[in-house]
């Protein structure tokens, strides 16, 4: 019931060497199908994502073995060669790969801190090995703890709640002024990349329209065709800043292109309506003097990456709590592999136990002729009577013992002891 | 019995305004719940000890300033609890609860009236008198959406976001959730007041007598209707119509205070 983890990440692997080892949806179902079939593993899980690839499983036999072999299964599936893959491999078994694993759902373990697609990401990998019937008793517990974990700490902590990026600290101020977008009109001032994250982050927050305004028309109606906008005519901007509540601008220019008349003028013809602006543009797209006016709010990039920056040094003072909840459920796994253990062991034991029981009495009692049936009945009875009352009291202390590191260590000296490995018979 | 219900009424509270505080830096929705229920808890503490000085008082108890701020605590933390569950935003709470606290402690500090059988009585009268303080209730509360909107209009245009920010309702929604509680004020105050003049004519057979009270509180009804009329015109909206608000809001206070205490007899205490 071990469990084997074998991987890479953005931390031990550059992106020349993850691109080569990262699985696409097929191929993570059939590295796990194989895994199986080949016996490196009983259970088998492959999570990849653009930052890393990693394979989870439960051996059949030892760990050390099942970890080599995955290391070169992984060489071999993706044609890479082992000199060139294995020193960006990181091995971890048992608690360490559980940590891990918890570590990576919460967030902790990804490039941005605390980043919530990566627990969408696990979610999917779980299901798609689970549909395929790669995983077991072992992998389904844990991977339904990590998602139990990822969920917790982002309910309990700020690890993932505030913005990290320029674009989506300005579209959640947005927020605060407004509420919900749906029913909200935003106008992008330019047709560049930063203009197309920000489409991009205004339709996933489900802007009530979207009107798209760039110098060239046809970049303009390109970005709108993609994020369902409209594109507006570069023209009259006291009449293109009368409708949106919030106007974010991206543009190429040596002066500002929104003069505080202009916009003035805007907000008298606008009924005073509150209006956000997010001057993303160096030099500035938007005069400063703009910030003065009535129900203006006016950010520009610097005012937002501090936002960013607060936010960064907010996400990284919750890690402490965050790994409070992985230890907590660390611990709460251990406790249930080592109770399932026990079960499993006990029974070895008691079968091992029934099995000698047997062998010996046999031997003894066919030495002893003048017994009768019933004598040795009786006899074999109080052998199992004896036998039973020697296994109760160790069972009976493993299940009260708290300790969970004293738990495992009893365990496992229990099986090196009695239970010797198919080699030792 | 009221010393028991007061000291678990004021842990509830406490304890709800804990959790509220609490709510703001913590993304636990289950603070936030927890927040709610105790509230909620001092809300039925905070009715049976109101209770318990009614049948005391034989009446509503407005007949001392002890009575009638805490019927005035009670009846806002009860409009602020329905804003709650209607506009489904809890972050307000931390705001509103200091101020029934306030009410509360304030009020068990002054003298309180002797049970004597009230000068006025009837349902009408009890009407009147719950109307109203509801209504000044309602016009605190839009007061304390004011000053948080005020707050967070300032801190956006200064850029000095803070973590508890994060958390604050939307601008627009404190602007909402204070016109719904300015209606609330208005609807009670006008029933309030017809109930208050029935009141008057069944006990002395005239409508009107020369009372402060009833002046002001026709300035009050006029500021806020204004405040409901202009708060969204071109020259009005945001910040202004809030700081309106917190003016009317001083009215009220000012009809609380000094006009009661100084200027009427039949509108001691509420």
């Amino acid at each position: 019931m071990e469990i084997v983890l074998v991987g890479l990440n953005h931390r031990t692997a550059p992106v020349a060497v993850r691109e080569r080892v990262s699985f696409t949806v097929d191929q993570a179902r059939r590295a796990a199908e194989e895994l199986r079939t080949q016996g490196i593993l009983e259970e088998a899980l492959v999570l990849s994502t653009c930052n890393r690839s990693e394979v989870y499983g439960v051996p059949p036999e030892s760990v050390r073995e099942a970890r080599a072999a995955v290391s070169a299964f992984l060489s071999g599936f993706h044609s890479v060669e082992a000199d060139e893959l294995h020193p960006s491999l990181y091995h971890h078994q048992d608690h360490a790969a559980v940590r891990h694993l918890f570590g990576v759902a919460a967030g902790l373990d990804s490039m941005l801190l605390g980043e919530s697609e990566i627990l969408g990401q696990v979610r999917e990998a779980y299901r798609a090995a689970q549909q395929l019937g790669a995983t077991g008793p072992v992998l389904n517990r844990l991977f339904q703890s990590a998602l139990e974990v990822g969920k917790r700490v982002r309910a309990e902590t700020e690890l993932g709640s505030r913005p990290m990026s320029v674009a989506s600290a300005g579209i959640k101020l947005a927020g605060r002024i407004f509420g919900k977008l749906h029913d909200r009109t935003a106008l992008v001032l330019g047709a560049g990349a930063v203009s197309e994250q920000v489409a991009a982050q205004l339709r996933d927050r489900g802007i009530g329209r979207l009107l798209v305004m760039n110098r060239s028309r046809e970049r303009a109606e390109a970005i709108a065709g993609r994020f369902d906008g409209t594109a507006v005519a570069w023209a009259d901007w006291a009449a293109a800043l009368r409708a949106p509540d919030i106007v974010v601008s991206s543009v190429s220019a040596d002066d500002p292109v929104l003069q505080q008349a202009a916009v003035a003028e805007a907000m008298a013809a606008r009924g005073n309506r509150a209006l956000l602006l997010m001057d993303l543009g160096v030099p500035r797209n938007v005069d400063p003097a703009v910030a003065d006016l009535y129900n203006v709010y006016l950010y520009n990039i610097d005012d937002l990456a501090e936002i960013v920056e607060q936010n960064r040094r907010a996400r990284e003072s919750e890690i402490p709590r965050a790994q409070d909840i992985v230890e907590e459920h660390v611990g709460k796994f251990l406790s249930w592999q080592a109770s399932v253990e026990l079960v499993g062991v006990l029974e070895a034991l008691r079968a091992r136990l029934e099995g000698e029981r047997r062998a010996h009495l046999d031997a003894c009692l066919g030495r002893v002729g003048h017994l009768s049936t019933s004598d040795k009945q009786r006899i074999e009875a109080f052998v199992d009577e004896l036998l039973e009352k020697l296994l109760m009291q160790p069972a009976e202390r493993l299940r009260g013992e708290r300790d969970l590191r004293r738990k495992i260590q009893s365990l496992e000296a229990l099986r090196d002891l009695f239970l010797p490995g198919p080699s030792e018979r | 019995m009221t010393a028991t219900y007061a000291v678990l009424t004021i842990l509830f509270y406490v304890a709800s305004l804990g959790l509220y505080v609490g709510s703001l830096y913590s993304s636990h929705a289950l603070a936030g719940r927890a927040a709610s229920a105790c509230l909620a808890g001092g809300l039925v503490f905070h009715y049976l000890m109101l209770l318990e000085r009614s049948h005391w008082v034989h009446s509503v108890p407005y007949l001392d300033l002890y009575g009638s701020m805490s019927l005035f605590g009670w009846l806002l933390a009860l409009t602020y609890l329905g804003l709650e569950l209607f506009h489904r935003q809890r972050s307000v709470g931390a705001f509103v609860v200091p101020v029934v606290l306030v009410l509360l402690l304030a009020g068990s500090l002054t003298h309180r009236a002797t049970p004597l059988p009230p000068p006025a009585h009837g349902v009408v009268f009890v009407l009147h008198v719950t109307l109203s303080i509801l209504a000044y209730a309602a016009f605190a509360l839009s007061f304390v959406l004011s000053v948080m909107f005020l707050v967070e209009e300032r801190v956006l245009r200064r850029h000095k976001l803070g973590s508890a920010v994060w958390r604050f309702p939307p601008l627009e929604l404190l602007d909402r959730m204070s016109r719904s509680s300015v209606i609330v004020g208005l609807v009670t105050i006008c029933a309030g007041t017809v109930l208050g003049y029935v009141s008057v004519d069944r006990q002395t057979g005239r409508v009107w007598h020369s009372d402060p009270k009833y002046l002001i509180t026709i300035l009050v009804l006029l500021l806020y209707a204004a405040y409901l009329l202009i708060g969204r015109s071109a020259n009005w909206r945001g910040a202004r119509a809030s700081r309106f608000c917190v003016f009317n809001f001083a009215v009220v206070i000012l009809s609380f205070t000094v006009v009661n205490l100084f200027l009427t007899k039949a509108h001691r205490y509420f």
